[in-house]
């Protein structure tokens, strides 16, 4: 039994109990949003910060994207000038406007990473409908899902405000996101790389604590009939990543804290001078930071197959090939970490295995690609703006993911490793795959979420210039990478400017494209039709499809029964 | 100094390291100008024999090619080896399955699109087709598995080295030392004017080239003094991080003359995209002729004025403390 049809007929989603006055009572506007303990304000809350701090992370790649249109320096001592004179400095040297573009560069990806992709993936969607999918009435910890919001908040105004204070060689911490020492110790003196440790500290406690509490939602409040094995797969995709946020976070906590103490209390665990090893902090931050990886785009393939099923009008193919895909790319991803590390003076023994572990993770995600395809296969293909990103994800994920198994073989790794190539592999499967299964949650569940359907040609429009301009902005970055060109320069040699010309104009049609994104949002919920319980008809079985749009403030009083 | 003292102790077990070497390792200069002027000053004034002149670069040549969209020309078997690899094996697998998967997409959206059939099939399981499609993956991998591991064995199975340069990062500049014939020197960027009147590449040319016979086995040994960098040239298939407390091991064999650029590989603070690598491979006699020229002597050769080149092998210590 793969499919998890809701027999309608076993509950009341209280319709029309709601008709005729609010019975929800809910609490005053403070305590509603600030001390919430409702699993669908929460998760509101996390898709609000998730596109605030997507807008800032994003303004900061156009800005990244406007020093490297072309070769030299143009704008990085501009910006650095008016930081400086906001804070009453004297005007930066060239190191500090260099500097600067370290920040950005190390800002962009922590944003994007802990503070949009993150909190959008699994606080945002995995708190709307995780309890809603499972037939509960909430989270089994309303309270503690409240506090995992709101160290977010702190922790992301401690990464910003990083930026203006020192970091050694100029304003803010410019380490990149793995935060690598001894250029995270000893290299940069000053608080900023402190708070942003902070930051990290801050956000992986509220992301342990959101694993725990689904952890538990999911183990323990699933409604009458629904097993394990009948859950979505949206379901089995935020168990999966809880498991790993539960295992991952712990040591990268232990990492940065190791850091930490080396930068303040003179301990020596990454100092060699001391008896300690700067490739430890490697090993340490890739062990989190791997299965990270799939962190951000688990509950993007939960979300992928629930648009598919949606639109195919057919239930998922191979269900439980596709769950148990997803426990196995969740426990291989333990046991690949050194795949990011192949240039750092390696015994050749541990390359061969690492090379050959990480290949394996293509199995489980080749049962992935083509079991969505199969999905479809048979299926009555209708192509609202949900399936759009999702076709579109299934494409470019597997882009990004054949070029993964050309970085996996360390001997070709040797002059990819901190190429450019690394840089379009890694934003084909995140800028193409987690964030492309973002927007297909986003437009999948918009008028369930806020009750107003979403204008569908300003979504189209968005995907296809989005679309365009992503592939546009990171294919030739393989190019440039394939010629060696190194990540993280704000210049480069001359002959990379041909083919990062195209990256900028691809930048732009893809911002051309959020400015739809932007204006269907505020256009649907000022101006946009009423959302029905069902916009799509027979092939959305999960049981939040039950309900009305919105659904009810509490829901599943009476638990659903699951056949 | 902590991390100085530790990597003169490491060098000296490894027996490669003149202790005036490490000594004459300068803290980091301040200018470009200066590092330039500074790396003249460590050359010793004996050097009577005029060195030989810079070879020019040939476009497309060991540096980018603005519209190329592959890989630099390799100029090691190694580099060969690794790029058929690439460009025989892996690129076309990769565009087949991504093809493969992009047809399946365009088939299942035209073929069951709702307008072409309005009825859904309830078909969820096909035991045959799901073992297809593990099993053939992984042969596909295994496939890729074979040429991919004897790459990493020809990597890590060097012929006896010829030559031993020791590559240590800085930030932010290359000190390079030949410590079988008792030549070091910084390398820095050369500024953009004076690359460009020279007919280099901007951002890639470096003020001191490290220069290699052709055809010779070259064992590279990084290491760094402050952060991590990594030492990486494209067109011989090489990168190697540099580390501090550790030397790191490599290797290369150019088989053809010319000048091959490569940049720091790894973070390493403001100037990490200004400390680029030149490597000039040159005819052994014209490498001998560079090697005189620097004051340095090929091994077995006596030193060419033992008296004239500054201190030998008095402790490190004391002249780091010296120099400090």
């Amino acid at each position: 039994m793969t499919d998890t049809i809701a027999n309608a007929a076993h509950f009341e989603a209280e319709p029309g109990h709601q008709a005729g006055h609010d019975a929800d009572h809910k609490p005053g506007f403070f305590v509603r949003w600030f001390m919430s303990t409702n699993h669908k304000d929460i998760g509101t809350l996390y898709l609000l910060f998730a596109v605030t701090a997507g807008i800032i992370g994003g303004t900061i790649s156009g800005l990244m994207r406007a020093e490297l249109a072309e070769p030299g320096i143009q704008y990085l001592g501009t910006w650095a000038g008016a930081m400086h004179s906001f804070l009453g400095m004297a005007a930066p040297s060239f190191d500090e406007s260099l500097h600067m573009w370290n920040v950005l560069v190390s800002a962009h990806g922590l944003i994007m990473v802990f503070f949009m992709v993150m909190p959008a993936m699994i606080g945002g969607f995995g708190n709307w409908f995780v309890p809603i999918m499972i037939g509960a009435p909430d989270m089994a910890f309303p309270r503690m899902n409240n506090i995992s919001f709101w160290l977010l908040p702190p922790a992301f105004i401690l990464l910003l405000g990083s930026s203006f204070v020192s970091g050694g060689s100029g304003l803010g911490a410019g380490v990149g996101w793995t935060v690598y020492a001894p250029l995270s110790t000893s290299g940069s003196p000053g608080p900023a790389v402190d708070m942003a440790i902070f930051a990290l500290h801050l956000a992986g406690a509220s992301s342990i604590l959101g694993a725990i509490n689904f952890i538990t939602t999911i183990f323990n409040m699933r409604a009458p009939g629904m097993t394990l094995h009948k859950m979505p797969l949206f379901v089995w995709s935020i168990l999966v990543t809880a498991f790993l946020l539960l295992l991952a976070l712990p040591v990268l906590a232990g990492a940065i804290t190791m850091l930490l103490t080396d930068r303040n209390f003179g301990t020596h665990f990454f100092d060699a001078a001391g008896g300690g090893d700067p490739i430890l902090y490697q090993h340490l931050f890739w062990f989190f930071g791997h299965p990270e990886v799939y962190i951000m785009i688990l509950p993007g393939f939960g979300m992928i197959s629930q648009v598919i099923a949606t639109f195919s009008r057919k239930p998922v193919f191979g269900y439980l090939g596709m769950a148990y895909a997803m426990v196995a790319i969740g426990v291989i991803g333990f046991v690949v970490w050194a795949h990011h590390m192949f240039t750092v003076g390696m015994d050749v023994n541990t390359k061969m295995y690492f090379t050959a572990a990480t290949m394996v993770i293509a199995v489980p995600t080749g049962i992935k690609i083509f079991s969505w395809i199969a999905t479809m296969w048979g299926g009555s293909l209708s192509f609202e703006t949900p399936m759009l990103w999702a076709l579109g994800f299934i494409f470019m994920f597997t882009v990004g993911g054949v070029t993964g198994v050309v970085l996996a073989n360390a001997g070709v790794d040797t002059t990819f490793q901190d190429t450019y190539y690394v840089v379009a592999h890694f934003h084909y499967v995140l800028s193409l795959g987690a964030v492309f299964s973002l927007f297909a949650g986003w437009y999948y569940w918009f008028g369930k979420m806020w009750g107003k359907s979403y204008n569908e040609l300003l979504g189209k429009l968005h995907f296809w210039a989005f679309f365009i301009g992503v592939n546009l902005l990171f294919f030739p970055m393989h190019f440039l990478g394939a010629e060696g060109m190194q990540r993280r320069v704000p210049d480069y040699a001359d002959a990379f400017a041909y083919w990062n010309n195209f990256a900028t104009y691809g930048y732009i049609l893809m911002a051309i494209g959020m400015g739809f994104f932007f204006v269907n949002i505020i256009w649907s919920l000022a101006a946009g039709r009423k959302a029905p319980g069902n916009p799509w008809g027979e092939g959305a079985t999960t049981l939040e499809w039950t309900l009305s749009s919105p659904p009810p403030f509490h829901q599943f009083e009476t638990l659903p029964r699951v056949d | 100094m902590k991390t100085l003292l530790k990597l003169f102790a490491i060098a000296a077990a490894f027996g490669m390291a003149p202790a005036a070497a490490l000594a004459a390792v300068a803290p980091a200069p301040a200018a470009t100008s200066n590092a330039a002027a500074a790396a003249a000053a460590a050359a010793p004034a004996a050097a009577s024999v005029p060195a030989p002149p810079r070879a020019a670069p040939v476009a497309g040549i060991g540096q980018p090619s603005p519209d190329r969209i592959g890989l630099q020309p390799q100029v090691s078997e190694i580099g060969e080896e690794a790029a058929w690899f690439h460009d025989i094996i892996l690129m076309p697998v990769i565009v087949v399955i991504s093809l493969f998967v992009l047809a399946l997409l365009l088939i299942v959206i035209v073929r069951y699109r709702r307008g072409a059939n309005p009825t859904p099939s309830r078909n969820t399981h096909n035991t045959t087709l799901e073992i297809v499609w593990t099993l053939v993956p992984v042969l596909i991998l295994v496939a890729i598995a074979v040429p991919s591991i004897r790459l990493l064995a020809h990597q890590y199975n060097p012929p006896p080295a010829d030559l031993t340069v020791k590559v240590t990062g800085n930030q932010w500049y290359w000190s390079y030392e030949y410590p079988d014939m008792g030549v070091n020197f910084d390398a820095n960027i050369m500024p953009d004017d004076q690359a460009v009147a020279r007919g280099e590449p901007r951002q890639l040319a470096a003020d001191e080239r490290m220069v290699v016979p052709v055809g010779a086995v070259v064992k590279i040994l990084t290491t760094s003094n402050d952060v991590i960098h990594s030492w990486g040239v494209p067109a011989f298939w090489v990168k190697m991080d540099a580390v501090p407390g550790r030397i790191n091991e490599t290797w290369f064999r150019a088989d053809r003359t010319g000048v091959y650029y490569g940049v720091c590989y790894e973070l390493c603070g403001a100037r990490h995209g200004y400390m680029p690598i030149a490597v000039e491979v040159v005819e052994p006699a014209q490498f001998r002729q560079w090697i005189a020229s620097r004051g340095g002597h090929m091994p077995g050769a006596a030193p060419a004025a033992a008296a004239a080149t500054p201190a030998a092998a008095t402790p490190a210590t004391t002249n780091q403390s010296a120099t400090r």
